[in-house]
């Protein structure tokens, strides 16, 4: 804090960040405490529960479409990310490290394609899956995923890729190291935490996507979270089952805002890297 | 010598950028130009033996229904709403998270949760919090309001989640414009005696230009592509459809491939034209910065 500074203008800043915290954290509360009211109390308009009941959370496990969909989601979402960032590596290593004349044609296709509206492909995807057998299926979803995730992927590993001091690897090889050797131990630690982040930023992405999922599935034999929680039925067709969506909300929100908040510093670096150095 | 290393490197790079590439092409290129031809067909799925070469009918279709500027205009309202006031809550998180050591962690650690939430969820949560038989803020604010029931009210809510949901990206690209001003030029512009208003739109917020003009081409894109939100608090119902919930109910409520493939591609040129827009605004925002 500078010294010149005034008690109020401390005082503005701090309750500032309060008011954000609170801001930030505010739907997530309501919707634990949604998801922990019994059926009986979901209308009565208090933002904290009287009483705490887990049945919310036993109905959605006991019926199929919830952990179907969430076995479908983890699998989806963890197979484009592998390939979205082995794919992206490839590129954004020829890209940083060697010189060749496409290289800025493949930086802006990744651009244009960071701009491009999903909804404009869903329907000749949906056409060209119902074809060739990829309508419903999990490879139907992992290749747009994947596509959508190769521009971000690219550029995180570029950013990453341009500060490793490359040199390093041969002068292990010149200390005795075999090039695998080298690439083990020298590289691919300095290289690790670029590929990490890449790979949660990509993982979000994939399990956040609600379009191609609500476009491209019809079953719990590919059907997603988003997708399942969005078209959930209950008692009625008018009414919302209410608790069963907040308790899916909830089992779906919690493992990935941990995630995230373990690895903030390095989220944030991913998230500004190509913005800032691109 | 360096010539066959040149063309041996060249193909190395090729070989590696390949896969990448490829799967662009296959899943953003191919489908655009496939769209592109099943638009000049009337093509229904529900009737497939209709099939027929129409030429630019669909367009014309969709060109003069008033659904399509209605929901070009909404779609206009929702972006332009959220962006604005991202851009400004944005700028205030920034200056926040950049100058307050007090509880420096946590604030930066929960404005991630927003961004890490699903956008059904945050919809959905929103969208209870502000329901009438479930939703706490009614009494909290003394009001019995159907907020989703009605456009204007309707709106608000949307942004409002869009907002949430969003401007912690926004804080953060304009956090690493941010970090990039040197603190000496505000020191001296101190001493010279601006007070801090001058020195926020003197000194740090042309510094800032092109982190601003980044941050505001991606969210304008992305703002622009609205989904999700509100096909689950209206289902664009009480007319807030957008154009991506128009093309959607086209192709996939309809089954109507042509004339969706014709909202698909007036879509695509939609976000083409704002891009260009941006990319001119930023070229000459970095020629500026050259000159300077």
């Amino acid at each position: 804090m500078s010294p010149h500074r005034g008690v109020l203008e401390t005082l503005f800043w701090r309750t500032g960040s309060l008011v954000v915290i609170a801001y930030a954290l505010l739907p997530v509360a309501w919707i634990l405490s949604l998801s922990l009211k019994p059926a009986a109390d979901l209308n009565d308009n208090r933002f904290v529960p009287r009483e705490l009941s887990l049945e919310h959370y036993r109905a959605i496990f006991a019926d199929a479409q919830f952990p179907a969909a969430l076995w479908n989601s983890i699998g989806i979402a963890a197979v484009s990310t592998l390939l979205a960032v082995s794919l992206a590596m490839f590129a954004a290593y020829a890209i940083v490290r060697l010189r060749f004349r496409g290289r800025a044609l493949i930086l802006g296709a990744a651009l244009s394609i960071a701009m491009f509206p999903p909804v404009a492909v869903i329907g000749p995807l949906f056409n060209l899956w119902r074809n060739i057998g990829l309508y419903d299926t999990w490879p139907g979803l992992v290749l747009p995923y994947m596509t959508f995730t190769l521009p971000l992927a690219i550029w995180i590993l570029s950013a990453f890729f341009r500060e490793i001091p490359w040199d390093l690897d041969k002068a292990a090889r010149v200390d005795g190291a075999t090039p695998f050797q080298a690439f083990r131990h020298v590289i691919a630690p300095l290289a690790a935490p670029g590929i990490f982040t890449a790979a949660i930023l990509v993982f979000i992405f994939a399990w956040n996507d609600f379009l191609f999922a609500a476009a491209l599935t019809s079953t719990n034999d590919a059907r997603t979270v988003p997708a399942a929680i969005a078209f959930f039925t209950g008692s009625s067709r008018f009414e919302l089952p209410t608790g069963s969506i907040a308790a899916a909300s909830v089992v779906v929100t919690v493992p990935v805002s941990l995630v995230v908040l373990i690895f903030q510093r390095r989220i944030v670096a991913g998230l500004t890297a190509g913005a800032v150095k691109g | 010598m360096s010539r066959v290393r040149d063309h041996s490197e060249e193909r190395l790079a090729w070989l590696l950028c390949t896969p990448a590439a490829l799967a662009m092409l296959l899943v953003t290129a191919y489908p655009i130009t496939y769209a592109v031809w099943l638009s000049l067909f009337r093509y229904d799925l529900r009737f497939p033996d209709e099939r027929a070469f129409v030429g630019l009918a669909n367009y014309a279709g969709v060109l003069t229904s008033g659904v399509w500027w209605e929901s070009l205009a909404n779609t206009l309202i929702i972006t332009i709403g959220s962006v604005s006031i991202e851009l400004v809550l944005g700028m205030l998180l920034a200056l926040l998270m950049h100058r307050v050591l007090f509880l420096r962690g946590t604030v930066r650690a929960s404005i991630l949760v927003p961004y890490a939430i699903i956008t059904i969820v945050a919809a959905l949560a929103w969208k209870f919090a502000f329901d009438p038989v479930t939703g706490f803020i009614n009494p909290w604010l003394g009001l019995e309001t159907a907020w989703l029931t009605e456009r204007w009210s309707a709106f608000l809510v949307i942004i409002l989640t869009e907002v949430w949901k969003t401007t912690p990206f926004m804080a953060l690209l304009l956090l690493a414009g941010l970090t990039l001003v040197p603190q000496d030029l505000l020191d001296a512009a101190r001493v010279d005696g601006a007070s801090a208003r001058q020195r926020f739109f003197r000194v740090t917020l042309p510094l800032m230009r092109n982190a601003v003009m980044v941050a505001l081409l991606f969210r304008t894109l992305d703002a622009f592509r609205i989904f999700d939100t509100v096909f689950v608090q209206t289902r664009g119902a009480q007319g807030t459809e957008t154009i991506s919930i128009v093309g959607y109910h086209a192709l996939v409520s309809r089954l109507n491939l042509g004339l969706g493939s014709a909202v698909s591609v007036l879509i695509f040129l939609c976000v083409v034209a704002i891009a260009m827009l941006f990319v001119k605004g930023l070229g000459a925002s970095f020629a500026a910065e050259d000159k300077a």
